[in-house]
């Protein structure tokens, strides 16, 4: 079974977010990228596949070659191979159609990305692939077994959990829960040295137009100086929820 | 050409989301003077939908979309999409919906964006703003493609009663079919979810112990809440994961947030950025969280929680 794993690079979830250029790009400066969380879940998943369904694991992900670094770690933590689409990630779009193209060269059983990057959140991207494969998707993925060519999963939803079956091939949007936050795999030095023989193989892009653009960014207001109330005058905060924030 | 509107629906009962989604798409059709036609799924009765404004309700009747899924009801849509001539596509933000709008942006290779929190800056070029970088900042975000779908955060623009007399049309669609077969959906025993909640109850390692929700989920019952958990406290299994808010677990968008012993760490507190209001309680007043929180109480939350809890039941 070949697994292909779509990673993002997003910056470290304790990053600052500034902007440059007049608020029209992403200011990088002394920002730590990482896995998105959401596809490390995936990734792990896919890596613990490799035994139990003798599966190939092919980490990708669509950037310039600064997201190299984020590749190799895929490789350490146990990805077979690596490709890295070589263009800037501009949107949802143009990622899922790169990542299209060359799922119509190479035959994928399974492809996992995460449920949403935590950098634009659009959880769009495996929406978007499956859509334009006319794969199975199932999102927020919190259970997936692999028999032979049929799935069954269980993905969180609005007051409970959903579980179902389909033929592959599918695309999961993966999240915490499909593997445990403790079963997370920290490269071991076996595993990093592994990771530089492994191929990381760098592929020309198609040069798709994006379909959504960032014109300018901002950051939410200033937030007012929190009111404190005594811990022995709740009867304070209960009229100030009440006739002041008129929430309860 | 008119704005279409998806609602969602369960057990006949439409999305409180949804209602919000439709008074989004009037006053968007309004600003461009457009129609709006709100889309049901199997639902013969859309009298309540008629206090939001909509020009007309599409029934789409189908033994195919008894059970919710994305390919099929994003190829039911695409029909309606095609009758209505429709450039313009506007779904809630529950779980199902962004599920729905992925899919149904790839089926019609078009741009999806959400998390929109307001109008439309401009319609030509067509403008919204979202949130990003969880709610660390937002986005002046442009949609190029000629069918534009967008997903409008929770409480982000409130629901605008516009009492209109809709035309109705039923569709029959039949044959769409997938592999895909729901097997069985467990219900979670909470009566509130935090998607669909006003107000949400949140718990963190102040707490010390699982034993200790039962005054999380009295305060919220109290308050008709959901109730949700910080990450720590999901990781140690103190509490499911379906209960995780923050930059990893579920993204909340409430009218009142109660943090009740968490710190506020970075990321938990973009999670919950989007909440209108927030009262934390802890003990500690260095805890960040004060700097993030409307209103904040410090002090021992076992003190504090039980009298807040008599408190409101005598006011009810």
């Amino acid at each position: 079974m070949n697994i292909l794993v779509c990673i993002s690079n997003v910056p470290d979830t304790t990053s600052k977010i500034n902007f440059i250029e007049n608020d029209s790009n992403f200011d990088t400066n002394g920002v730590q990228f990482i896995i998105n969380p959401n596809d490390e879940f995936g990734l792990t998943k896919a890596v613990w596949m490799k035994e139990s369904n003798q599966a190939n694991v092919t980490a990708l992900t669509v950037g310039d070659s600064s997201v190299e670094a984020t590749l190799r770690k895929c490789l350490a933590i146990g990805a077979d191979k690596a490709i890295r689409i070589d263009c800037p990630a501009h949107d949802a779009y143009s990622v899922a159609k790169e990542i299209e193209a060359h799922c119509k060269e190479t035959k994928y059983d399974l492809i996992i990305c995460g449920r949403e990057s935590i950098d634009y959140n659009g959880g769009l991207v495996p929406g978007l692939l499956a859509g334009l494969l006319d794969f199975n998707f199932i999102t927020n993925c919190v259970k997936l077994e692999i028999k032979e060519s049929k799935a069954t999963f269980s993905r969180e939803m609005s007051g409970g959990t959903e579980i179902s079956e389909c033929e592959l091939p599918l695309v999961v949007g993966s999240q915490k829960g499909l593997v445990e936050e403790s079963d997370l795999i920290i490269p071991n030095m076996r595993g990093i040295m592994m990771a530089r023989q492994k191929p990381l193989d760098v592929v020309p892009a198609q040069g798709i137009n994006p379909k959504t653009r960032d014109k300018k960014f901002s950051k939410p207001e200033a937030k007012s100086e929190v009111k404190l109330v005594k811990a022995d005058e709740l009867d304070k905060l209960i009229d100030l929820l009440e006739n002041e924030a008129k929430v309860i | 050409m008119s704005v279409l509107v998806y609602i969602e629906s369960e057990n006949s009962k439409f999305k409180k989301s949804s209602y919000e989604a439709l008074c989004y798409g009037r006053a968007l059709a309004d600003s461009i003077g457009k129609k709006v036609c709100g889309v049901v799924i199997n639902c013969s009765n859309t009298e309540n939908l008629n206090s939001y404004g909509a020009d007309k309700i599409i029934n789409i009747n189908s033994s195919d979309l008894v059970d919710f899924s994305s390919k099929k009801y994003a190829h039911a849509l695409v029909e309606i999409v095609k009758s209505e001539n429709s450039k313009i596509i506007i779904l809630s933000s529950s779980p199902n919906s962004k599920y729905l709008g992925a899919h149904l942006s790839g089926i019609t290779d078009s741009s999806f964006v959400s998390n929109v929190v307001k109008l439309p800056e401009s319609s030509n070029p067509f403008i919204v703003k979202r949130t990003c970088f969880t709610n660390k900042a937002f986005s002046l975000t442009e949609l190029t493609s000629d069918l534009k779908i967008i997903s409008i955060t929770s409480n982000s623009f409130g629901i605008v009663e516009k009492p209109n007399n809709p035309e109705n049309e039923t569709v029959e669609i039949k044959g769409i079919s997938t592999n895909q077969k729901i097997l069985d959906i467990e219900k979670e025993s909470g009566t509130v979810t935090i998607a669909d909640a006003e107000i949400v109850v949140s718990g963190g390692r102040g707490l010390k112990g699982p034993e200790n929700w039962e005054m999380i989920e009295s305060l919220a019952e109290t308050l008709g809440a959901a109730t949700a958990c910080s990450k720590p406290v999901s990781d140690m299994g103190w509490r499911p994961h379906s209960e995780h808010v923050g930059q990893t677990g579920k993204p909340v968008a409430s009218n009142l947030y109660i943090a009740i012993g968490i710190s506020g760490a970075i990321q938990h507190l973009a999670g919950i950025n989007s909440s209108k209001v927030k009262v934390v309680i802890n003990n500690d007043p260095e805890a960040p969280f004060f700097k993030a929180a409307d209103y904040g109480v410090v002090g021992d939350a076992f003190e504090i929680v039980p009298s807040l809890i008599k408190k409101l039941k005598a006011r009810q």
